[in-house]
């Protein structure tokens, strides 16, 4: 802009006038693009050509060759790294966004995701078109294969030999599903993902329909999602006018159809076969598996699921070429992934960062650090089947090798940095509370293991531990991670037995000193009242059992033997008074 | 209890009629269980009953199935639901201060209503606003960064726009 681009604009206004093109061509004065030395710049669309160092007479000539005659200007194109190209194009050299690298999130926040054209302007649908018009089946499932993609939901199975396995399949009935279940307590990578770009997954669903030769697709997404489902709903309906979705898609033979189902609150529904159950309209109960859902899935057919993130890559790579998207990442871990980037971190939010990039450049580059100077104390990863990694592992890169490696695994894509403030011993407790109530009750070592385990760390935590406890959970953990039928209790022990392999002298601190470091566990700690009181009263008003007494303007002091320690008196005092001791 | 002619039945048989026409008719059960909710705020037992005639399900395959999942609510409603998040980003922030304020503020346990059922109280795993941790949901609203005060103020504010109606 500051290089004359108001200029330029006027004049690319002028010329197209004298064409007549007024009407068909949209100037977009956009925001920087990142690249400034190489100004000014402008991007073409549809094709996004990206043109540099731009002077008066260039302006026609793009008019005239490009826009009418349908003929880049070599000799304008910027030639960059594709790869840095394509990021650049579009978010400029921020800090929050420098080490980041966005494909499966390339529209989020760019464009009005409620809006068809805007995606129709980026390329969208393009990768349909070149699938259905241009390669076979086969030729899609191969450039997967090229690709290297591994599935974004957690095991990374990789997803070209997904949908050829599924192709393989002789039946005139197939299914490919959606899996936008989310059931990290902590990640809202896919919400993120639909909510900001609905037709990328819409787009990559149907060209899995075209692949595996499914005529029927179903998104399948948490009921606590309204406003994703709403923004599915109406790309939904745009694509339909566009015929884009239907019968004889863009006039080919293709046809899909399109359908939304709610899940209901249940985090075992997010495995493949409870939510195959599910959409079924019975409870979400994971069965065995073989036969794997793209043998025999929905309704006992062939089915293809993948999850929201996986979707969402897929038309990059039919576009961009599974040789481009195998050039990111690692070696074995290709491409980009998503986190959800929360807990004690300055910049919380959804981020993309090829695959490699460490765990520090993601929290400390990214992040911005932990908040109010505390030490970083251990890293999530996985949710609730993941575990925490502390600060020796803090240059592991992630990939799925190397995370598993470390102790702690991918997962869907939730990250929650813990400072130390928070008791890992509190920390797994909070995750096995969690399988536990989730666990489906079908498979005993789940359903009864898990109930044992909470109970041990409730003993540790409440500072009854025995002697023996560590080992005794390291046992458990072990039995259940081996005999359970599904995923969920084959990984509902990782929390635990990270952090006692990671943080195994909190766990005995606990046990044989009765003490928390972090001050976390209320049976372990009390609450004070010091010489900063003013007896203003505000926590004798507050105390929900009473225990707090003094008179007003003098210093007033805590029952220990019947306070509950449910620390609201430290929450509301203005004045510091009150420690945890 | 139910009347002949009540409006809201008469949307849930047609969205049950809707249904019917599909192929695979049962695997719609849950999607018109959630139509339930949305029109009755819970799942009264005898709409059940009459779900269970018009799909020709067993009421039992029903109950079992909506007992299974949180998001069915078995009991009515109080006007305002009040979802606390008890994700890992809003526990390692403190939620469970949340909680303890909103327990004694309101009187009540998680999955309660108050007595003059003006609140119902639940538990909710991650609400997606991660960022803003902690966070509650009150009806359709996210409240993010809470801490015990802001929390007390906001159900006060509730209170005070209740009594004026
Ligand atoms: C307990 C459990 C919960 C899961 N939750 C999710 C989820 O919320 N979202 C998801 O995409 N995959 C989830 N998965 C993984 C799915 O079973 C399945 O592997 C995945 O949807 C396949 O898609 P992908 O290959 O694209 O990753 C879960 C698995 C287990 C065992
Ligand atoms: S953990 Fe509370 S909103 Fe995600």
């Amino acid at each position: 802009m500051q290089q004359g681009m108001r200029h330029l604009s006027t004049l690319l206004d002028e010329q197209l006038e004298r064409h007549g093109l007024k009407d068909r061509v949209k100037i977009n004065v956009s925001g920087c693009l990142g690249m400034c030395h190489k100004g000014p710049i402008m991007v073409v669309n549809p094709g996004y050509t990206l043109y540099g160092g731009l002077e008066e007479p260039d302006v026609a000539q793009i008019v005239r060759e490009h826009l009418i005659q349908g003929r880049p200007i070599a000799r304008l194109v910027i030639e960059e790294d594709h790869l840095f190209n394509r990021f650049f194009r579009i978010f400029g050299d921020v800090n929050f966004f420098g080490k980041q690298m966005r494909i499966a999130l390339r529209n989020c926040g760019i464009i009005d995701p409620e809006n068809i054209d805007d995606y129709l302007a980026l390329r969208g649908y393009e990768a349909l078109a070149k699938a259905l018009t241009d390669m076979t089946p086969q030729q899609v499932i191969d450039e997967l294969k090229t690709s290297g993609l591994r599935g974004r939901g957690g095991a990374g199975f990789p997803t070209g030999l997904k949908w050829q396995i599924t192709a393989d399949q002789v039946s005139g009935e197939k299914y490919v599903i959606c899996n936008a279940d989310e059931g990290d307590p902590g990640a809202f990578m896919d919400r993120s993902a639909i909510e900001g770009d609905p037709h990328t997954v819409l787009e990559g669903m149907m060209i899995g329909g075209y692949a595996v030769g499914a005529a029927q697709g179903i998104v399948y997404i948490r009921a606590e999602y309204p406003l994703a489902i709403e923004r599915l709903e109406r790309a939904m309906a745009q694509a339909r006018d566009h015929g884009l979705l239907g019968d004889h898609i863009l006039g080919t033979d293709f046809c899909f159809e399109l359908e939304i189902r709610l899940g209901a609150g249940a985090f075992v529904c997010g495995e493949e076969t409870a939510l195959i159950q599910s959409i079924e309209g019975a409870r979400g109960m994971p069965r065995p598996r073989p036969p794997y859902p793209s043998v025999s899935g929905l309704f006992g057919k062939p089915t293809l699921i993948n999850n929201v993130e996986t979707w969402a890559n897929i038309p990059v790579v039919i576009v961009d070429g599974g040789q481009w998207f195998s050039s990111i990442g690692t070696e074995k871990s290709q491409g980009t992934k998503v986190f959800a980037l929360a807990g004690k971190v300055v910049n919380t939010g959804l981020i993309e960062v090829p695959m490699g990039t460490t765990l520090r450049e993601i929290i400390y580059d990214i992040g911005g650090g932990i908040p109010h100077g505390k030490a970083f104390k251990a890293v999530q990863t996985g949710g609730p089947s993941g575990g925490c990694l502390p600060a020796d592992y803090l240059d592991t890169p992630v990939d799925y090798e190397s995370l598993a490696q470390a102790g702690s695994i991918m997962g869907s894509g939730g990250m929650i940095v813990i400072d130390e403030d928070s008791c890992m011993v509190d920390i797994a407790k909070f995750f096995l509370e969690f399988t536990q109530s989730e666990s489906c009750g079908k498979c005993t070592p789940c359903r009864e293991g898990t109930k044992r385990m909470f109970e041990i760390l409730t003993r540790i935590s409440d500072g009854r531990g025995q002697a023996g406890d560590i080992e005794k959970l390291e046992r458990l953990g072990d039995m259940i991670k081996k005999s359970s039928l599904c995923g969920l209790g084959q990984s509902a022990p990782n929390p635990v037995l990270s952090t006692i392999k990671n943080f195994r002298e909190e766990y005995e601190e606990h046990i044989r000193d009765h003490t928390c470091r972090a001050k976390v566990c209320p049976s372990l700690i009390a609450y004070a009242i010091n010489d900063a009181c003013v007896g203003c009263g505000a926590c004798k008003r507050g105390c929900p059992v009473n225990v707090i007494s003094g008179r007003t303007k003098q210093k007033h002091t805590i029952d220990q033997t019947q306070c509950v320690r449910c620390g609201l008196c430290l929450a509301t005092c203005k004045y510091d008074a009150i420690d945890k001791v | 209890m139910l009347t002949k002619d009540d409006p809201k039945l008469d949307q849930l048989k047609q969205t049950i009629d809707q249904v019917m026409q599909k192929p695979y008719s049962d695997s719609y059960l849950i999607a018109v269980l959630h139509k339930t909710q949305a029109l009755y705020g819970y799942l009264p037992e005898d709409i059940i009953n009459i779900i269970s005639v018009d799909m020709n399900i067993p009421t039992a395959h029903i109950w079992g199935v909506a007992t299974f999942y949180h998001y069915f609510n078995l009991t009515p409603q109080g006007q305002h639901r009040i979802a606390i998040c008890l994700g890992t980003a809003c526990y390692v922030k403190g939620a469970a201060q949340i909680v303890e304020t909103l327990k004694q503020q309101l009187k009540i346990d998680m999955g309660q209503t108050t007595a003059d059922g003006l609140f119902t109280l639940r538990p909710a795993r991650c609400l997606g606003a991660c960022g803003l941790a902690p966070v509650v949901m009150i009806d359709d609203t996210i409240h993010g960064e809470l801490t015990p005060k802001k929390m007390s103020d906001i159900v006060n504010k509730h209170r005070r726009q209740a009594k004026k109606k």
